[in-house]
C-alpha cells in the first residue's frame, strides 16, 4: 500500500482501524486530540462508533463495556485525562479486559503544559491506579510505529486479556511521517467464552470483586503469573551501534530518535556510543540491560523527558553492575543531541 | 400470555445462585425489609413475561445492589462506582439487538455518576435505568445521599441534613425530564401494595420499551432501608409515605413510548476488502516522481520554516514533506505544536532525507526559510556553516548577519501579492525552496497541488500553480 | 391443602420482615412465635381467608420465600 504522510496520532488512528477496533470513546486534550479527531472522521464511514464522552472517567469506563461486550476497543490521551483514566484501568485489568489506550504525554504536573514529556512514564508503566496490576506498555519512536504497534497493542491486549497502552509523546503524536498502511486484520479472536456479547447471549459476567479473601487472593496469583509471562514472552528493543559500543545512551520515544542522532554524531568523533532503546517498558529489558557490562559496556547514561523515572528501571535492571547516570530535559524542552554530546563529554570525559 | 395461576419466584432469577460465596446461594444478602428484594422480583418477573432473560445484560455498579449479578440471569457486567451509564452506553452500542439494564442506587446515580447519568440520558442511550431512591448510602453503612432528606439523621450528618451546608435533596426524575431525549421517566415507590403495582406497571414499560430498543427509560424507585433507617421495615413504609412523598413526588413525568422510533444500529464493516474501500485505499495513489541530481549539499536536508501565524508556515513545511516523499526521500515533519503555537508565531521542522531520521526538530538546520524578521534573526543563529538561508525580502528589511551562510532574498508576500492573493505565499516559498535546492521539478509540485487544496476549485489550484512558478523562476533568474 | 388461593411460605427463606403480614388485607398471615433455621420469626399462613390478592408475594423482598397459588390453580400444573 502507498505510503501517506501523517500525523503520529493519525496513524494511531489506523493501526486501531487496521486492527478491527470497533469503537473509540475519548475526551479532547492537547496533545492527543487528532486521535479523537482521526476516529471521529473514519470510524462512522465503517459503521464503526465514536463517542466523545463526557469526561475521560466516562471514556475508559465505555472502553470497559465495549471490551466486556467482546469489541476490541481504544481510547487516548494525555497526562490529566489518563490521571482520571486510572480507576476504570484498574478494572479493566482486574477484570481481565482487552482494550488499548494511546497516551501522548505532555508537560506536568497539574496542568503543566501542552509541550512534550514523559513523566507519565510511572502511572502508566507502574500501573497506576489501585491493586496488583500491570500495563502492558509499547513506546513507539516513529508515525509509522503509531501505526504499527497501535494494531500490534490489540493483538497483546486479546493475547493477555490486559490493557495495553501505547506510550508516546507530544512530539510523536504530532509529527508527521510517512506511514505505510498495514492490511486490515482478517481475523479477530473469539470472546465468547468470558464476553457478554453474541446471539443467543453469552451470559457471562464481567467482574472484578470477589469476597472471598482466598478468592481474591487467588485471583491476584493468576494476574501475577499472567505478568510472569508477558514479562518471559513479550520484552522488546531496538539497538542502534552497541555491538562495540562503551557508552549506553538508553532512552524510549521521541528522544531515542535524538539519542541515534548523538550515536552518530559520538561515532564521528570517534567515541564508541551505542544506543538501546526499550520499546517495552513493561515488560521491561531487564535482561538485556543487565547484560551490558558482559557486553563490553562501561558507562551508561539514561536520557528521559521527565527527572528520574525510566532510569529507576534502568538502574533495577544494572543492578549497580555499572555506572549509571541521568540526563533529563522536562516542561516541553527536548535536548538537542548536541546538548546530550556534551553530556557525555563532562560525565566520562570523552 | 396466558393467564398466571401461580405467583412463584419468577424466571428472570437464576435457579442458584452461582456467583455468590459461601453456602447459602438459594437466598439474597439483602437485609429483612429492603426494598431491593421487591424491585428485582419485579424486573425478573417482567424479564420473563417479557420473554427477554436471554436477551438481558445487567449492570450493577457499587452499593447494595452491586451483586446483582448473583440473582439475575443475563449477561452481567459489575462496574465502577456511578458508571453504569457509561459502561451501558457501550454496551447497548456492542450489544445492539439486547436490552440493557442499568440498576443504581442513590449515591451511585445522583452524587458519584451524576454527570454519567446525565449525559447518558441526553444522548437517549438505549438503556433501562432503575434508580432506588432510599435516600442513604446503604452498603457503606448509612451515609447522606443526595436524596437525603433535609433534617434526616445519618452517618455523616448525625446533626441532620443540613441544607445551608448540605443541600436540600435531589429530584433526579424530574431532572432527567427536563432533556429531551429519554423515553420514558416515572418516580414509584414500594411502600404499600397498591405503589408496587405501579411499580411493577412502571417496570414493564420500561423492559418492554427496551425490548423494543425505544433509547432511554429511567423509573425511580422510592425503597425502603430498615437498616439504615434504624427502623423496622413496617415503620419504614410509614416513613415513605409520610417523609419521602412529599419531597419525591410520585407519578409518570414522561411517557413518549408510543412515538419512540427503535434505535438502529448498523453493523460495523470488518471485512478487510470492504474496510479498504470505504477507506479509499484500494488504490496506491503514489507518484514515485524521478529524481534529477541534487548537489551534494542540499542530498540532505533539515529546514526550519518560520513566521507569523496565518503566513502557511505549517502548510509550506506539509508541502515540502509531501513532495519530498513522492521523491522517495524519508521525511518528517514537526511543527511548533507547544507552548508557542498561541503565540502569533509559528515555526516548523522539516527532514529530507534518505538515512533514517532522527531527532524531528531542525535544531541546526541546512536551510531555514524565514517569513519574516524575528524568523530569520532567531532561526538564522542555529543554522550550520554554509547552509541557505530564503528569507522574505518584502518583510525583512535587513540583512543577515552571517556571512557563512548562502542567503537568498525573495520577495515572497510580495509575489504573492502581484498574483492577488497574498495568501498564496507558502506556495510561493515551496517555489524558491526547489529551485534552490534543485531537489523537486516546479511541474511536479503543481501536479500534487490537487492533492493539497483538496475541494478548492480549478481557479484557487491555477492560482497556486502560478505561486509555485512566480518562486521558483525568482529563484533561478535572481541568483 | 386441597383449596386454591392460599399463600406457600418457605419458613427457611424468611427474614421475618413482617412485609407481607403488613400487604395482607385480609389478616391471614401473622409473624410465627417459632424460629427458622436463620433464627428469624418467620412468616405463616394462619388458615382460611386468602383471597390470591398476591399482594404478599410482590410485598415480599426475597424471591423464594413465598409462592401464592390462585384460584385456578392445579397441583403439579405451573402457568
Amino acid at each position: 500500500m502507498a505510503r501517506t504522510l501523517m500525523k503520529g496520532n493519525h496513524a494511531a488512528v489506523y493501526g486501531a482501524v487496521m486492527a478491527g477496533c470497533t469503537a473509540y470513546y475519548g475526551y479532547p486534550i492537547t496533545p492527543a486530540s487528532e486521535i479523537a479527531e482521526g476516529a471521529a472522521e473514519i470510524f462512522p464511514k465503517l459503521n464503526r462508533t465514536f463517542l466523545q464522552a463526557e469526561s475521560e472517567i466516562a471514556a475508559i469506563n465505555m472502553v470497559y463495556g465495549a471490551a466486556g461486550s467482546g469489541r476490541r476497543v481504544m481510547t487516548a490521551s494525555s497526562g490529566p485525562g489518563i490521571s482520571l483514566k486510572m480507576e476504570g484501568l484498574s478494572y479493566c485489568a482486574g477484570s481481565a479486559l482487552p482494550c488499548v489506550v494511546v497516551d501522548v504525554m505532555r508537560g506536568g504536573p497539574g496542568l503543566g503544559n501542552i509541550g512534550p514529556e514523559q513523566s507519565d512514564y510511572n502511572q502508566v508503566v507502574k500501573g497506576g491506579g489501585h491493586g496488583n496490576y500491570r500495563n502492558l506498555v509499547l513506546a513507539p519512536n516513529s508515525c509509522q510505529e503509531m501505526c504499527d504497534f497501535t494494531m500490534l497493542a490489540f493483538d497483546l491486549a486479546d493475547r493477555y486479556r490486559n490493557p495495553v497502552f501505547v506510550l508516546t509523546d507530544g512530539v510523536i503524536g504530532q509529527m508527521m511521517e510517512a506511514v505505510e498502511l498495514p492490511k486490515p486484520v482478517t481475523h479477530i479472536p473469539d470472546r465468547s467464552e468470558w464476553a457478554v456479547c453474541g446471539t443467543p447471549l453469552n451470559k457471562n459476567l464481567i467482574n472484578s470483586i470477589y469476597l472471598d479473601l482466598d478468592d481474591l487472593e487467588r485471583w491476584n496469583m493468576a494476574l501475577d503469573a499472567k505478568y510472569r509471562s508477558v514479562k518471559e514472552n513479550e520484552v522488546r528493543y531496538e539497538e542502534y551501534l552497541m555491538d562495540d559500543a562503551k557508552i549506553a545512551v538508553v532512552g524510549y520515544g521521541c528522544v531515542s530518535r535524538v539519542l541515534r542522532s548523538t550515536v552518530e554524531m559520538a561515532r564521528a568523533r570517534g567515541i564508541k556510543v551505542g544506543l538501546f532503546r526499550p520499546i517495552t517498558l513493561f515488560p521491561f529489558p531487564e535482561k538485556q540491560i543487565r547484560a551490558f557490562a558482559d557486553r563490553g559496556v562501561e558507562k551508561v547514561l539514561t536520557v528521559e523527558l521527565s527527572t528520574g523515572q525510566l532510569v529507576d528501571d534502568v538502574n533495577l535492571s544494572l543492578q549497580g553492575t555499572l555506572k549509571s547516570d541521568l540526563y533529563y530535559r522536562v516542561g516541553g524542552n527536548v535536548p538537542s543531541a548536541l546538548e546530550i554530546l556534551n553530556r557525555i563529554s563532562e560525565l566520562y570525559g570523552v | 400470555m396466558e393467564k398466571k395461576t401461580v405467583l412463584r419466584k419468577p424466571a428472570g432469577f437464576l435457579d442458584v445462585y452461582k456467583h455468590k460465596p459461601g453456602a447459602e446461594k438459594d437466598r439474597t444478602h439483602y437485609c429483612p425489609g429492603c426494598g431491593h428484594g421487591i424491585l428485582h422480583k419485579l424486573i425478573a418477573e417482567a424479564m420473563e413475561d417479557l420473554e427477554i432473560i436471554d436477551d438481558t445484560i445487567i449492570i450493577s455498579p457499587v452499593g447494595c445492589s452491586v451483586f446483582a449479578y448473583y440473582y439475575f440471569d443475563g449477561g452481567h457486567f459489575q462496574v465502577p462506582h456511578g458508571r453504569a451509564p457509561a459502561v451501558g452506553t457501550a454496551v447497548s452500542r456492542a450489544n445492539p439487538d439486547k436490552i440493557v439494564i442499568s440498576y443504581q442506587g442513590d449515591g451511585d446515580l445522583a452524587a458519584i455518576g451524576g454527570n454519567n447519568i446525565l449525559q447518558a440520558a441526553n444522548r437517549g442511550e438505549s438503556i433501562a435505568v432503575f434508580f432506588v431512591n432510599n435516600a442513604i448510602y446503604g452498603m457503606t453503612g448509612g451515609q447522606m445521599a443526595p436524596t437525603t432528606l433535609e433534617g434526616q439523621v445519618t452517618t455523616t450528618t448525625p446533626y441532620g441534613r443540613n441544607p445551608a451546608t448540605d443541600g436540600l435533596p435531589l429530584r433526579m426524575a424530574e431532572i432527567i425530564n427536563q432533556l429531551e431525549a429519554p423515553t420514558f421517566v416515572a418516580r414509584v415507590s414500594l411502600h404499600n401494595p397498591a405503589n408496587i403495582r405501579k411499580t411493577r406497571a412502571a417496570v414493564r414499560q420500561a423492559l418492554q420499551n427496551a425490548k423494543e430498543h425505544k433509547g432511554f427509560q429511567f423509573v425511580e424507585v422510592l425503597s425502603m432501608c430498615p437498616s439504615g433507617w434504624k427502623q423496622t421495615p413496617v415503620n419504614c413504609l410509614k416513613w415513605i409515605e409520610e417523609k419521602m412523598l412529599p419531597i419525591f413526588p410520585l407519578g409518570t413525568l414522561r411517557d413518549r413510548s408510543a412515538e419512540a422510533t427503535p434505535v438502529v444500529r448498523p453493523e460495523p464493516v470488518l471485512e478487510p476488502g470492504k474496510v479498504l474501500e470505504k477507506l479509499g485505499l484500494t488504490e496506491d495513489k503514489s507518484r514515485g516522481f524521478a529524481r534529477g541530481t541534487v548537489a551534494e549539499e542540499y542530498s540532505e536536508m533539515s529546514i526550519r520554516i518560520a513566521g507569523f501565524g496565518g503566513q502557511g508556515i505549517m502548510s509550506t513545511g506539509q508541502i515540502l514533506a509531501q513532495v519530498a516523499m513522492e521523491y522517495g526521500y524519508n521525511v518528517s515533519w514537526l511543527p511548533s505544536y507547544g507552548p508557542e503555537m498561541r503565540g502569533g508565531t509559528a515555526n516548523c521542522s522539516v527532514n529530507i532525507q534518505d538515512d533514517t531520521i532522527g531527532g524531528a526538530e531542525a535544531v541546526s538546520p541546512n536551510m531555514v526559510i524565514a517569513m519574516n524578521r524575528p524568523s530569520m534573526e532567531k532561526f538564522e543563529k542555529t543554522m550550520v556553516e554554509g547552509g541557505s538561508l530564503i528569507y522574505n525580502s518584502t518583510l525583512v528589511e535587513i540583512s543577515p548577519s552571517r556571512t557563512d551562510i548562502k542567503a537568498f532574498p525573495v520577495p515572497i508576500t510580495g509575489l504573492a501579492n502581484e498574483l492577488g492573493d497574498i495568501r498564496v505565499q507558502s506556495v510561493v516559498g515551496v517555489g524558491a525552496y526547489a529551485a534552490v535546492t534543485g531537489m523537486f521539478r516546479p511541474e511536479d509540485i503543481i501536479e500534487m497541488l490537487p492533492q493539497f487544496f483538496k475541494g478548492k476549485n480549478k481557479s484557487i489550484i491555477d492560482l497556486n500553480a502560478s505561486a509555485v512558478r512566480a518562486g521558483y523562476d525568482y529563484v533561478k533568474n535572481n541568483f | 391443602m386441597s383449596h386454591y388461593p392460599r399463600p406457600g411460605i418457605n419458613p427457611d427463606y424468611c427474614k421475618g420482615c413482617g412485609l407481607c403480614v403488613a400487604s395482607c388485607p385480609k389478616k391471614v398471615l401473622a409473624i410465627s412465635e417459632k424460629l427458622n433455621s436463620k433464627g428469624y420469626h418467620y412468616c405463616e399462613y394462619t388458615g382460611d381467608g386468602c383471597i390470591g390478592c398476591g399482594n404478599c408475594f410482590y410485598s415480599c423482598p426475597e424471591p423464594a420465600a413465598i409462592t401464592v397459588y390462585l384460584k385456578d390453580h392445579q397441583p403439579g400444573k405451573e402457568a
